[in-house]
C-alpha cells in the first residue's frame, strides 16, 4: 500500500468516535505504582472475600463442637479493634512524616504502629494458642476451620506488614526519604489501612453476628 | 520408629528411594530422556560460552519483549509435554477396549490430570501472557510495562510451576483427580500421595505469577499509554488484554484462596473440603469454577484480541465495528463472572437457579456472535491476504462457531443432563480452547514472530502446520461428539461397549495428524531459522500491519520508539501507524534525541523463583527446615532488591541516535521504494 | 447407549430438547459458515472482481442486525431453558403406572449399591426395575463424589457423601440398558458401569421375593466391608436387614469410606486400583 493514500485516511473517523480530550500519556511513576498497587490490594480483598464466604457456608457447621458465641471474648477483640484502628492513625502520621521528609516523627509513628501491630498480634495469638488447649483447634470442625483461616489469614497479613513496616525503617534509615522510597511508603500505608479494613469486616461479620447467636 | 528413621524423616520429610518409579518403566523413561535432554543443552550452553549472553541478555532481563518470548517458549515447551500427554490417552482409549491397554489407572489418571493442568496453566496461559507482553507495549507507544521487575518475577515463578509439575514425572506422582482436583478425591483421605501437594503448590506458585503478570498488564494499559492513546484509539487487542488481565486480577485470588483451602485440608487437618465434622465439598465446586469460569475468557479474550488484529490487517480494512468490538469484550468480561454454575447443573440445585444460570450463560453467546459477524464484515470489502496468520483465523472462525453452538447446547440444563462430564463436553470444550486459544496463539505467533526476532517465519511450513493441525482437529474432536451422544463419559481408562471402539479409533488416527501438525510448526521454526536472511524483515511493517508495534523497527530496539509516538488525529487506530512512522523516521536534528532511562536488569526474579522452587519442593516432601530455608531465601531476596540505589541505566542520546539512524537508514529506504511504487 | 435411543419419558424430553437446540442454533450457525467462507472466497486479494471498500467499517444497520441475530436466537434458547428445566428438573415426579418403586443408590468406591428399602432387598451393580412404574432416586455416596446416570433414562445426578440428592425417572421398555458414574472417581472408576434389567412390572414382585431368599445380608457391618476400595466384578445379592441403613449412610452414622489402604510408600501409595488390572 502506498504511503500517501493511507496518510491520506489519516483524519477520517472510520468508527465516528470524536475524542475530544487527548490522553496527555504516561503517568508519573508515583501515579503507576500506587495504582498496581491498589490492583493488588483489589485482588488481596478478592482472596479475603472467598474466605468470608467459607465462613458464612460453615458457620453452622459446628460438628457438636463449640459456637461462635461460645468462645468469642469481647473484651479481647475489643483491644484489638483499638490496638489496629489506632494503628491506622499513627501509620498514616508517619506517612504524611516521610511527605514532609522528618525522620523523628517518622520513626515514632512507624515504631508506635509496630507496637499496636505487635500488640494485636500477641493477642489474637493467645487466643488461638487458648482454643486449640481447650480442643478447639481449626480440625475441631468446619466452622472452626473457617473461623481460623480467616481471621488467621489476616493476622498473617499483619503480621508480613510488621516484617515490611520494620523493613520501611531499616530502608529510610539507610537510604533517607529517597522517591523510590517514598513510593514504597505509599504502598505501605495503603496495605496497612487495608487490612484495617478487612478487620472492620472480620469484626462485623465474625464477633459482633457471631456472639450474638 | 528408630532413632536413625526419625532424624531420616526430619532431614528428608516424605522422600526416600520409593518416589521414584522403578517400577513404571514409561514416566522414568520419559523423565530420564528429559533430564538428559535438559543436561544435554545445559552443557552445550556452557561449553560454548553462552552462559553470561543467557544470563545477561535473557534471565535477569526485564525487557517485556524478551520476557514475553521467554513466557511463549515455556508454552511451547510445555506444549510438547501435555500433547504427549494426549497421545498417550488417545492411543490408550483407542485400544482399552474390553483389555487394560497399555496405561495401568494410577498411571492414566496422572496422565489426564496433567494433561489438562498443563495445556491450560502451562501452555495457554504462558502463550497469551507471552504475547500480551511482548505486544501490548509497543502497541501503547510506550517503552515498558508498569513494573518490569516485577514481570520478571512473574515469568520465573510460571517456570516453577511448570517445573514442578515436570520433577513429578520422576520424583513421586501426580495427582490422579483430574485437573481441578475435587474433593474429597482430592482430599487426604482418598488421595495420601503427593501428587495433589505437586498440583496444588505448582498451581500455587505459578498463580502468584500469573496475578503479578496480570497486575502489570492492567496498570499499563490503564496508565501508561502514550500521548494521544485514549482508550477509543487502543488497538482491539490491547482492550482484550486489559480485559483479559482484568478477569486475571479477580478471578485468580479465588483460585489461591480455593488452594489454600484445599491445602490447609490435606497438611493441617482442616475441614473445608472434607466429609467429615461439616465440609462441604459444594464449596469447592462453587470456588473453583467461580475461578475456572472466568478463566477460560482470561484465555479467550486476547485470543479474540488477535484474530481482530489479523483480520483487519490481513483484510486491508479496519476493524469492523469497533465500538460494538469493545462493548462486547467488556460485556463478556463482565458476564462471566456471572455464569460458574454451569459447571455443575446436574449436583441438584433446583429449576430456578439452574434456569438463571443457563439463560446467563447464553448471554455470553451474543457479545460472542457480535465478534464473528464483525471479524465476518471486516472481511467483507476486504483485499485478503492468506498468509498463515490469517489462515488460522479462518479456520477459527469455522471453528469456534461450532464451539460455540455445542457452548450454548451444554447451557441448556435439560441438555446438560444428559451431557454433562461426557465426551460431548470434552469436544466442546477441546473445540473452543483449541479452536479458540491455540489457533489464535499460533496466529499471534506466525504474526508478531517478525516483530520479535526480525525475520519472517516459513509460509509453506506454516500453511502445512495449519492445514494439518486444522484438519486433524476435526478428525480428532467429532468423534469425541458422537461418542459423547453415545454416553462415553469422559476419564475411561477402559471400557465394555462396542459402540464407542471405532469412533475412538478414529480420533487417535486424528491425534496422529495434529501431531503432524505440531511438528511441522517445528520444521517452520528450524527452515526459517536456516533461512532467516531470505526471509529478514527490514521494514519494520512485514503485514502492512496497522497498529504502532509496526511503525517501529524489527525487532524493536530495546527502548522501543527513539520518540515516544504521539498519536494525533481523531481516527481510532487506523492510521497512528503511520503517523507515528513518519514521526519515526522524520529528520530529526541531532540535539533533539535524549537520554533514554532503562530499567536495570535484575536476577530478582530468577533468584525468588529458585527459592520458590525449593519451598515448593519440600513443602511436597513435608522436609520442613529446607521449607523455613526457601522462605527465608525469598525474604532475603527482596530486600536485596529493595535495597539496591540504582534501578535505572540511561542509554546516552547518541547511543540512541546511532542505533535509531541505522534503523531509519534501512526503513526509510525501504519505505520510499513502496512510496514511489 | 445412544442419548438418541431414550428408553424412557425424562430422556425422550431430554433428547427432544437437545436436538431442537441444535437445530435452532443451526439456522444461524450453517448460513454464518457459508458466509465466512464465501466472503473469505470472494474478497481473496488476487479477485479482481471483488470491490474494495476499505471505508467500509461502520454500518448502524449492520450493527444492529449482528446484535439482534443472536440476542433473538438467545432469547428463543433462554425460553426452552427456562422451561426445560422446570418440567425436567431431576426431583420433579414422573407419572408412571403402578405403584412407585422407591430406590436408594449408594456410590461406593468402586461400586453401585442399590438398596429397595421398601421391599427389603439390595443389590451390587445391577438395578433392577419394572417397566412402567415411577422410580424415585434418593442418592448418596459413600466416600467421594460421583454422577449417577443411565443414558437412556436420562438426567444424571451427583452423589455426596452426607447429603441426600434425588431423581425421578421412569423406563418404558423392557430389556438391558446401562448405567454408569459420570463423575471420576479414583483409580476403580472405569468399573462403575452398572447393569439396568427393565422387567415386566409381572415379573418384578418375583424378582423381589427371589432377591430377598439371598443368604447374604447387608447390615452395618457388611456394608462396612462393601465399601472398601476394590472392585466387583459379580453381580452380589442382599436381603436387607434395616431399611434405615440408608440413612446411616446418608447422615454419616456410619463414617464415609476409608480410601486407599497405606503402605509404607508414602510417596505414591497403592490404591484398591490394583483389583482392576
Amino acid at each position: 500500500m502506498s504511503m500517501t493514500a493511507t496518510v491520506g485516511h489519516a483524519h477520517a473517523d472510520p468508527h465516528h468516535i470524536g475524542i475530544v480530550v487527548e490522553h496527555p500519556g504516561p503517568a508519573s511513576k508515583r501515579i503507576v505504582t500506587a495504582y498496581g498497587f491498589w490492583v493488588f490490594l483489589l485482588s488481596d480483598i478478592v482472596m479475603f472475600s472467598c474466605f468470608f464466604a467459607a465462613y458464612a457456608v460453615l458457620v453452622h457447621q459446628t460438628a457438636d463442637g463449640p459456637k461462635g458465641s461460645e468462645i468469642f471474648e469481647q473484651r479481647n477483640v475489643a483491644i484489638e479493634t483499638v490496638c489496629l484502628l489506632l494503628s491506622s492513625f499513627t501509620c498514616g502520621m508517619a506517612s504524611i512524616a516521610a511527605d514532609v521528609r522528618n525522620r523523628l516523627w517518622f520513626y515514632l509513628g512507624m515504631a508506635v504502629t509496630c507496637v499496636l501491630g505487635l500488640i494485636f498480634l500477641t493477642i489474637e495469638f493467645r487466643e488461638f494458642a487458648d482454643l486449640v488447649s481447650r480442643g478447639y483447634g481449626p480440625s475441631r470442625s468446619a466452622f472452626l476451620t473457617s473461623f481460623f483461616s480467616l481471621v488467621g489469614c489476616h493476622g498473617l497479613h499483619v503480621s508480613a506488614g510488621v516484617l515490611w513496616l520494620l523493613t520501611m525503617m531499616a530502608q529510610v534509615f539507610a537510604k533517607g526519604f529517597r522517591a523510590d522510597i517514598l513510593r514504597r511508603m505509599m504502598c505501605f500505608a495503603l496495605f496497612w489501612h487495608a487490612l484495617d479494613i478487612i478487620w472492620v469486616a472480620i469484626f462485623s461479620v465474625v464477633y459482633l453476628l457471631g456472639s450474638g447467636v | 520408629m528408630p532413632a536413625g528413621r526419625t532424624v531420616e524423616a526430619m532431614m528428608l520429610g516424605k522422600l526416600d528411594w520409593s518416589a521414584i518409579p522403578f517400577d513404571q518403566p514409561i514416566p522414568l523413561i520419559a523423565g530420564a530422556v528429559v533430564l538428559v535432554g535438559i543436561l544435554a543443552v545445559l552443557i552445550w550452553v556452557v561449553v560454548k560460552g553462552h552462559l553470561p549472553y543467557l544470563w545477561h541478555e535473557w534471565i535477569t532481563s526485564v525487557d517485556h519483549k524478551r520476557i514475553g518470548v521467554m513466557y511463549i517458549l515455556l508454552a511451547s515447551v510445555m506444549l510438547l509435554r501435555g500433547g504427549s500427554d494426549a497421545i498417550m490417552m488417545r492411543i490408550q482409549q483407542a485400544i482399552a477396549y474390553q483389555s487394560q491397554g497399555y496405561l495401568p489407572p494410577e498411571h492414566y489418571n496422572q496422565i489426564f490430570s496433567a494433561h489438562g493442568t498443563i495445556m491450560i496453566f502451562f501452555v495457554a496461559m504462558p502463550f497469551v501472557i507471552g504475547l500480551m507482553n511482548l505486544v501490548v507495549p509497543l502497541q501503547l507507544g510506550v517503552r515498558d510495562v508498569a513494573f518490569p521487575t516485577l514481570n520478571s518475577v512473574g515469568f520465573w515463578l510460571t517456570s516453577t510451576g511448570a517445573l514442578l509439575v515436570n520433577v513429578s514425572l520422576v520424583v513421586g506422582e501426580f495427582a490422579r483427580t483430574g485437573w481441578l482436583a475435587f474433593p474429597p478425591l482430592s482430599g487426604l483421605t482418598y488421595s495420601p500421595g503427593v501428587g495433589v501437594d505437586y498440583y496444588a503448590w505448582s498451581l500455587q506458585i505459578s498463580g502468584v505469577g500469573t496475578l503479578v503478570a496480570g497486575i502489570n498488564l492492567v496498570t499499563t494499559v490503564l496508565k501508561l499509554r502514550t500521548k494521544g492513546m485514549n482508550y477509543l484509539r487502543m488497538p482491539m487487542f490491547c482492550w482484550t488484554t486489559l480485559a483479559s488481565n482484568l478477569l486475571i486480577v479477580a478471578a485468580f485470588p479465588i483460585l489461591t484462596a480455593t488452594l489454600a483451602m484445599l491445602l490447609l485440608d490435606r497438611y493441617l487437618g482442616f475441614h473445608f473440603f472434607t466429609n467429615e465434622a461439616g465440609g462441604n465439598v459444594m464449596m469447592f465446586m462453587n470456588l473453583i469454577w467461580a475461578w475456572g469460569h472466568p478463566e477460560v475468557y482470561i484465555l479467550v479474550l486476547p485470543a479474540f484480541g488477535i484474530y481482530s488484529e489479523v483480520v483487519s490487517t490481513f483484510s486491508g480494512k479496519p476493524l469492523f465495528g469497533y465500538r460494538s468490538m469493545v462493548l462486547a469484550t467488556m460485556a463478556i468480561c463482565v458476564i462471566s463472572f456471572m455464569v460458574w454454575l454451569h459447571h455443575f447443573f446436574t449436583m441438584g440445585a433446583g429449576p430456578d437457579v439452574n434456569a438463571i444460570f443457563g439463560i446467563a450463560s447464553m448471554i455470553i453467546a451474543v457479545p460472542t456472535g457480535v465478534k464473528i459477524y464483525n471479524w465476518l464484515f471486516t472481511m467483507y470489502g476486504g483485499r485478503i491476504r492468506f498468509a498463515t496468520p490469517m489462515l488460522w483465523s479462518v479456520g477459527f472462525m469455522v471453528t469456534f462457531i461450532i464451539g460455540g453452538l455445542t457452548g450454548v447446547l451444554v447451557a441448556v440444563p435439560p441438555a446438560d443432563f444428559m451431557l454433562h462430564n461426557s465426551m460431548f463436553l470434552v469436544a466442546h470444550f477441546h473445540n473452543v480452547i483449541i479452536g479458540g486459544v491455540l489457533f489464535g496463539a499460533f496466529a499471534g505467533f506466525e504474526y508478531w514472530f517478525p516483530k520479535a526476532f526480525g525475520f519472517r517465519l516459513d509460509e509453506r511450513w506454516g500453511k502445512v502446520a495449519f492445514w494439518f493441525t486444522f484438519i486433524g482437529f476435526y478428525v480428532t474432536f467429532m468423534p469425541l461428539y458422537v461418542v459423547g451422544m453415545l454416553g462415553m463419559t469422559r476419564r475411561l481408562q477402559h471400557y465394555d461397549v462396542a459402540a464407542w471402539r471405532p469412533w475412538m479409533m478414529v480420533a487417535a488416527i486424528g491425534m496422529l495428524l495434529l501431531s503432524i501438525g505440531v511438528l511441522a510448526q517445528v520444521m517452520q521454526l528450524v527452515v526459517s531459522i536456516r533461512n532467516r536472511e531470505a526471509l529478514r524483515d527490514r521494514t519494520g511493517d512485514p503485514w502492512d500491519g496497522r497498529s504502532l508495534e509496526w511503525a517501529t523497527s524489527s525487532p524493536p530496539p530495546v527502548f522501543n520508539f527513539a520518540f515516544p509516538p504521539d498519536v494525533r488525529g481523531e481516527d481510532a487506530y487506523w492510521a497512528l501507524k503511520w503517523h507515528a512512522k513518519v514521526q519515526q523516521l522524520e529528520d530529526h536534528p541531532g540535539p533533539e534525541y535524549q537520554d533514554i532511562e532503562m530499567p536495570r536488569n535484575s536476577p530478582t526474579g530468577f533468584v525468588c523463583a529458585f527459592f520458590a522452587t525449593v519451598m515448593g519442593f519440600a513443602l511436597i516432601w513435608h522436609i520442613w527446615w529446607m521449607v523455613i530455608l526457601g522462605g527465608l531465601g525469598a525474604f532475603a531476596t527482596f530486600v536485596v532488591f529493595a535495597w539496591r540505589d540504582h534501578d535505572e541505566y540511561v542509554i546516552p542520546a547518541a547511543e540512541v541516535e546511532r542505533i535509531d539512524r541505522i534503523n531509519i537508514e534501512e526503513r526509510r529506504s525501504l519505505v520510499s521504494m513502496a512510496g514511489a511504487a | 447407549m445412544n442419548l438418541l435411543d431414550p428408553q424412557g419419558p425424562v430422556a425422550a424430553a431430554n433428547s427432544t430438547i437437545l436436538v431442537d437446540s441444535v437445530f435452532i442454533m443451526l439456522t444461524i450457525v450453517v448460513p454464518t459458515i457459508i458466509a465466512i467462507l464465501a466472503f473469505a472466497f470472494w474478497f481473496r486479494a488476487s479477485n479482481p472482481r471483488a470491490h474494495y471498500q476499505p471505508g467500509f467499517v461502520y454500518s448502524g444497520r449492520v450493527e444492529m442486525v449482528v446484535w439482534a441475530i443472536p440476542a433473538l436466537t438467545v432469547i428463543l434458547l433462554g425460553g426452552v431453558a427456562w422451561i426445560g428445566s422446570h418440567q425436567l428438573d431431576p426431583a420433579a415426579p414422573v407419572p408412571g403406572t403402578g405403584s412407585p418403586v422407591r430406590i436408594q443408590a449408594v456410590s461406593l468406591d468402586w461400586k453401585w449399591l442399590f438398596i429397595y428399602p421398601d421391599q427389603r432387598i439390595a443389590t451390587v451393580n445391577t438395578l433392577t426395575v419394572p417397566a412402567g412404574a415411577e422410580l424415585n432416586f434418593q442418592l448418596t455416596s459413600s466416600s467421594v463424589m460421583n454422577v449417577f446416570f443411565i443414558p437412556q433414562l436420562g438426567s444424571m445426578i451427583y452423589t455426596m457423601n452426607g447429603m441426600v440428592t434425588r431423581l425421578n425417572l421412569r423406563a418404558d421398555n423392557e430389556g438391558k440398558l446401562q448405567g454408569l458414574s459420570a463423575h471420576f472417581s479414583g483409580d476403580g472408576f472405569p468399573e462403575m458401569m452398572f447393569d439396568v434389567n427393565v422387567i415386566s412390572p409381572l415379573a418384578f414382585p418375583d424378582w423381589v421375593a427371589t432377591t430377598a431368599k439371598s443368604d447374604a445380608v447387608l447390615n452395618e457391618d457388611s456394608y462396612k466391608k462393601l465399601m472398601q476400595q476394590g472392585v466387583e466384578r459379580g453381580r452380589p445379592i442382599y436381603r436387607l436387614e434395616d431399611p434405615r441403613l440408608f440413612d446411616l449412610i446418608a447422615t454419616q452414622h456410619i463414617p464415609p469410606g476409608p480410601g486407599p489402604e497405606l503402605i509404607s510408600d508414602a510417596g505414591r501409595p497403592h490404591s484398591g486400583g490394583h483389583d482392576a488390572r
